[in-house]
């Protein structure tokens, strides 16, 4: 077999592995948990009030608003994946085996990322059914939908990356799991929950030039059929960025640790 | 026959540590080479290092031909490694197990599971198959270590402490299957820091101290090394001791005991000799023969069991 098909055929088998322990031990409810109580929190609680200070009618117009930064937090939380399993899986035994034997280098932290990215998407869908359910209704078409779809994809297997990346880097599954904790901020610093220009100076001046703004405005306008401006490029761009610093850090760190000097 | 493993000069510090000094070593394919030691002695570095884990910091290594350093892939292809510590995936099943490296050896979906139903077979897995791991018990695990490290079948097996922690009968069926690889030709490199184990299972020994290798030979050729043979002779009473021990004069003797040591080297001509100037007869009559204990405190000057936790 080719080195490529080597590669292949080790990712894939490590993917299994990595699903097969997702159904053993699901962390796909506390994916789910986090976007849920503030989808709920913000749209029922805080939603007439916020819904007006939009511009719009209440909490059904804030809800419309709302739904794109939920996606996203959705989405940020899963860094938490990758970083868990491979913080865990380093710390085992097992992996000493793996780097003994004639695998693929990078086929174990794909396994990881390419297993976590399909949870996160899975747990992305159900946030967006529960939206649906609360009345939301986007006002895309159907190459809207899908665009909106691969919007997501990307950024979720960049951000895989970065967690991978956390992984490797922790001494350990507790400090692997508080490592992206800041990453799951950024949705709310940005135009996620209330728009921009309602924030103070210094804080909207980051809020507009972190990734998950363009993020949000982009996957705003794909779902609403809008005009996605600047906003598309500048989250491909982000996505380039983020997935290459993930990729070559979480790569250069387990290669550094594989074989020990 | 080209050497299975080759060792020139070999030399690993970590820090101001020196761990290996200037190590040679050349080990023969097929049968078991054991590395005696106690811990700390740098057994486990030097698995390490041949299993491309660690690189040495001067000095060549090689497996089954191929340097270690400069083409990892070609040794890692070759050997299969069972560490003191469990190398196993505690999420899945024994047989998950062992289909998850029939995959990374790119066995092929049929002969995978040919070989898995094999060796869950030959390891006494088979009804234990389908169940997680955390049911498993610790001579469980072990062989399930080992039958995942034989899935393809090595040629060149490490066995890095491969029964500490286990139960006697554990460790005699783990020393079954070690014989039976031997028997089909594969090349054995265990470490142990059990005397009995090396004796009973190696072919030839090395025995390891503080980073240098300090004798190397068969089994009975260490133990011809040293002086220690002796025939013990224990009496009812102090008259009959002292009685024999006039008889005796070579002999030493332990009071405390009511007992006799007479040098021998346990030939029956000698045993004889000692019989035949008895007149008075000893309650009890025992053959100590070297054990390695005596070998690794004659060759290092002190025990290995000061520094071995066994």
């Amino acid at each position: 077999m080719s080195t490529l098909a080597h590669t292949v055929s080790d990712s894939a088998t490590m993917l299994r592995r990595n699903l097969k322990h997702a159904v053993r031990y699901p962390v796909i409810t506390y994916l789910i948990m986090t976007p849920l109580i503030f989808l709920v929190l913000f749209v029922y609680v805080f939603g007439d009030t916020l819904g007006t200070g939009i511009g719009g009618a209440g909490s059904d117009a804030y809800l419309d608003y709302v739904v794109p930064g939920v996606l996203l937090l959705t989405i940020a939380g899963g860094v938490t994946g990758p970083a868990l399993s491979v913080s865990k899986d380093l710390t085992e035994g097992i992996i000493a085996r793996f780097r003994t034997m004639d695998i693929s280098r990078s086929a174990v932290l794909s396994g990881h990322v390419l297993g976590n990215l399909i949870q996160v998407l899975l747990a992305t869908a159900i946030v967006l059914a529960v939206a649906l359910l609360m009345g939301f209704r986007g006002d895309a078409s159907l190459w809207g939908w899908l665009g909106a779809a691969g919007l997501l994809t990307a950024i979720g297997y960049a951000l895989c990356w970065l967690g991978a990346a956390f992984g490797v880097f922790a001494k350990g599954v507790e400090s692997a799991s508080n490592l992206p904790m800041p990453l799951m901020i950024l949705p709310f610093l940005g135009s996620g929950f209330v728009p921009t220009e309602s924030m103070p100076g210094w804080l909207q001046w980051f809020a507009e030039h972190q990734p998950f703004t363009p993020f949000i405005e982009a996957l705003r306008a794909l779902l609403f059929g809008t005009e996605l401006g600047d906003n598309g490029w500048l989250s491909l761009v982000w996505v380039v960025v983020l997935g290459l610093i993930g990729w070559l850090w979480a790569r250069h760190l387990y290669e550094r640790k594989s074989v020990r000097a | 026959m080209p050497s299975a493993i080759e060792l020139e000069g070999l030399s690993k510090s970590f820090g101001e540590k020196v761990v290996l000094d200037q190590l040679d070593l050349d080990v023969s394919p097929a049968g078991v080479f054991a590395l005696l030691g106690p811990n700390g002695a740098g057994k486990t570095t030097i698995v390490h290092i041949l299993s491309t884990l660690l690189r040495p910091d001067s000095g060549v290594a090689r497996v089954g031909g191929h340097d270690v350093v400069a083409q990892p892939e070609a040794v890692r292809a070759l050997i299969g490694l069972t560490g003191q510590f469990s190398a196993v995936d505690n999420l899945l099943t024994g047989e998950e197990n062992l289909r998850l490296m029939a995959d990374l050896r790119h066995l092929g979906r049929k002969e995978g599971a040919r070989r898995t139903r094999e060796l869950l077979e030959r390891f006494d897995l088979t009804e234990a198959a389908g169940k997680p791991l955390s049911t498993y018990s610790g001579g469980m695990r072990r062989r399930l270590d080992l039958a995942m490290t034989l899935i393809s079948r090595p040629s060149i097996v490490f066995l890095d402490e491969p029964t500490t922690g286990l139960d006697p009968r554990s460790r005699v069926e783990m020393w079954q299957i070690v014989r039976e690889l031997v028997a089909a030709g594969t090349t054995i490199f265990l470490t142990t820091q059990y005397l009995e184990e090396a004796d009973q299972l190696a072919d030839r020994i090395a025995v390891l101290d503080r980073g240098t290798i300090v004798a190397d030979g068969t089994p009975a050729e260490l133990k011809r090394r040293v002086p220690g043979g002796r025939i013990r002779l224990e009496f009812s009473d102090e008259h009959a001791l002292t009685h024999a021990a006039t008889t005796l004069p070579d002999a030493t003797r332990d009071d405390a005991a009511l007992a006799l040591d007479v040098p021998s080297d346990g030939s029956f001509a000698s045993i004889r000799a000692v019989m035949d100037r008895l007149e008075s007869e000893p309650l009890t009559f025992t053959i100590h023969t070297p054990d390695l204990d005596d070998v690794f405190f004659a060759l290092t000057g002190h025990e290995a069991t000061q520094e071995a936790a066994r």
